[in-house]
């Protein structure tokens, strides 16, 4: 948005006249020399060519100068006298000398931008940097799981060294603050499942086998599936961003200087937190999606409740949700780790937290979808069908 | 303020101009009270001071002065405008007329020192590219900074550079009053003085008028044509050092008196005060 400010009298600076006369040029200018009333004069004056001639610049109808004035009438001088002709000023407002001499000391020559490379050196460039950046990200990515799973090694071996308070902390809020939404969210999958299960096997005449699909759907992978996408969403952007702006508010060098391990206090609780939370959430998703199913069909195929449970057990094998409770803490590790790894690669300023956040948030989903499909595969070659 | 007619100098005739008038001013944080009932007055073309212990309020001052914090009572009026009650546009018009330099600079972190320069000229303003460069320039070097300064970003700066920048930034719309909320803290001692030498040969040389929060003793000698003192929710006494030395004033006397005071008064003596 621009606001275009036209002071009251405002009185845009101009040439009013423009003569050359034996070797003489007189220009003369009158309005304000102000920076709200200059670009009409300065597009003017960088017409005009400095030559061997003599500059007169009568200033007789200028009021008021302010340092964007006097740059223009400085650059005017100074290119004309560059080029060889003497330049002198007629008629100067008051002070006006004095703010030129200060603007002449300040006349530097300056680079305003970057350097910009031709296209196919930039290009070569940028892919450069980008093979480079992940190599040593994923070198990074390794080197901090190492040092993860070092400190809770060693947690494990020194079990009273565990932030018992911080681990319950981030367990409030990663776990019993999603419950609303991650319920809310299963709940309408389980029912979604239903009506599109339930549309497409009557065609069959085969609507009572919605339970199945509704079963064994929500329990392998939707139930943990979507969990841990709300997850990702909500708490491993969280850490990334949680521990990058420490990072940029040197609380983790802190940390250091004082002898306190950032992994130790920042990344052990809440990799904990998450691993122990996913299985929970996980639980309470699948439950909450029988349930929206349940409702379904209760009132589009008038299966009773009762029937409804009898039939999920019969067609459900227990294996399923086994095969969730397995995944869900994979699951959760994968998204803490993956956050508070972004969180520590945070540099600079607070665009990086914003980059940063968002590597956490897509990378931790991609993986788990890729963890997921690996396991689906094993778990069948396993048997557990 | 009625433009004059020239160039905006000082001369003893408007000297006494009032730029800054505070009424009455309240401001309190649940049961903290911060000010009660402030009054102060600026007047054109100084550099007033102001000092006071931590916790006397003196960045929620600048902060009211500036309309970032609405006081619970009393009146502001800078150039002769009453902050608290203008409307979006003359709000606008009036902050194009001031600069503030924050403590810490503020700058734009997504954006480098030139960009930072011009994002106020490119919001008010439709001037060529090329100009626009040509006055980030000067305002970049007028601020002290070298030549290679222009193309970095925030992050690349050291504290000093920061502030300098966060000052050309200040500087940018040509600015009648300038606001400037502890410049020289966090500069090393040759940083701090080469800046206050910079303030006050910019307030001479483009006619400012400037309100200037410090902790420096130095800076108060070396630039300050008159020193407000902030205590117990109010301004103490206003004055030159001077002045305020004849009152019998415990913080006063132990401000000025200590040390640090003695110290910064014989460094501006020996130099003679500017």
């Amino acid at each position: 948005m621009q606001h275009q400010l036209q002071p009251a009298g405002s009185d845009p600076a101009r040439i009013v006249s423009d003569r050359a006369d034996r070797g003489t040029r007189e220009i003369a200018i009158a309005g304000r020399l102000t920076i709200a009333n200059i670009a009409g004069l300065d597009n003017d004056l960088r017409t005009i060519a400095p030559g061997p001639d003599a500059l007169v610049l009568d200033l007789g109808g200028v009021k008021r100068v302010d340092t964007a004035g006097a740059w223009i009438v400085h650059r005017l001088l100074r290119d004309w006298a560059a080029a060889g002709g003497p330049a002198t000023l007629r008629s100067a407002p008051p002070g006006l000398g004095e703010l030129i001499d200060r603007l002449s000391a300040a006349d530097q020559p300056e680079r305003m931008r970057r350097e910009q490379a031709d296209l196919l050196t930039r290009t070569l460039n940028n892919v450069g940097h980008y093979v480079v950046n992940a190599v040593a990200t994923l070198g990074g990515f390794f080197a901090f799981l190492g040092v993860t799973l070092a400190v809770l090694a060693r947690l494990v071996v020194h079990p009273r060294q565990w932030r018992f308070n911080a681990v319950v902390h981030q367990g409030e809020a990663v776990m019993v603050q999603a419950l609303g939404i991650v319920g809310l969210m299963s709940f309408l999958v389980g029912l979604v499942i239903a009506q599109q299960g339930a549309v497409q096997l009557a065609q069959f005449g085969a609507d009572v086998f919605t339970v199945n699909l509704i079963g064994r759907a929500t329990m392998r992978e939707l139930g943990v599936l979507m969990t841990a996408i709300m997850v990702a969403g909500r708490s491993g952007s969280a850490f990334a961003a949680q521990i990058g702006s420490m990072k940029l508010g040197e609380e983790i060098d802190a940390m250091r200087t004082i002898g306190l391990n950032p992994t130790e206090v920042l990344v052990a609780p809440r990799a904990l937190a998450l691993v122990l939370s996913m299985p929970l959430l996980t639980f309470f998703a699948v439950i909450c999606a029988l349930i929206g199913g349940g409702l379904f069909v209760y009132a589009d195929l008038d299966m009773a409740p009762v029937q409804y449970v009898t039939r999920l057990q019969e067609v459900t094998p227990i294996s399923d949700l086994w095969i969730a409770l397995i995944k869900a803490p994979l699951f959760g590790g994968v998204i803490a780790i993956t956050g508070c790894f972004h969180g520590m690669q945070v540099t600079g300023n607070a665009e990086s937290v914003g980059e940063r956040t968002t590597a956490a948030v897509v990378q931790s989903i991609f993986l788990v979808i890729v963890l997921d499909a690996f396991l689906a595969v094993f778990f069948t070659a396993v048997g557990w069908i | 303020m009625a433009d004059s007619e020239t160039l905006p100098r000082v001369d003893a005739a408007t000297a006494s101009e009032t730029v800054i008038r505070i009424r009455g001013l309240k401001t309190s944080f649940g049961s903290q009270q911060v000010h009660r009932g402030l009054d102060l007055d600026v007047h054109r073309g100084e550099i007033l001071g102001v000092v006071g212990g931590s916790g006397t309020g003196k960045s929620v001052l600048l902060r009211s002065i500036i309309g970032l914090q609405r006081p619970d009572a009393g009146t502001v009026e800078v150039l002769g405008q009453p902050v608290l009650h203008l409307g979006e546009k003359e709000g606008i018009e009036l902050r194009r007329r001031w600069g503030v330099l924050f403590q810490n600079g503020a700058l734009f972190s997504g954006l480098t020192v030139a960009e930072n320069v011009q994002a106020p000229l490119r919001e008010f303003y439709a001037l060529s590219q090329p100009l626009m460069d040509e006055i980030a320039g000067y305002k970049i070097a007028l601020a002290g900074l070298p030549p290679t300064a222009a193309p970095l970003f925030p992050s690349e700066l050291s504290g000093g550079m920061r502030k300098r920048a966060g000052l050309a930034r200040a500087l940018a719309l040509d600015p009648t009053l300038l606001f400037l909320d502890e410049p020289t803290a966090g500069l090393d001692p040759i940083g701090a003085s080469a800046f206050d030498e910079l303030v006050a040969d910019l307030t001479r040389t483009l006619g400012l008028t400037v309100f200037l929060i410090t902790h420096d003793l130095d800076t108060l000698y070396a630039i300050c044509d008159r020193v407000a003192v902030l205590a117990d929710g109010k301004v103490l006494a206003t004055g030159t050092i001077d002045e305020l030395l004849t009152l019998d004033h415990p913080w006063i006397q132990e401000y000025f008196r200590g040390p640090r005071g003695r110290a910064a008064a014989a460094g501006a003596a020996g130099h003679g005060n500017p």
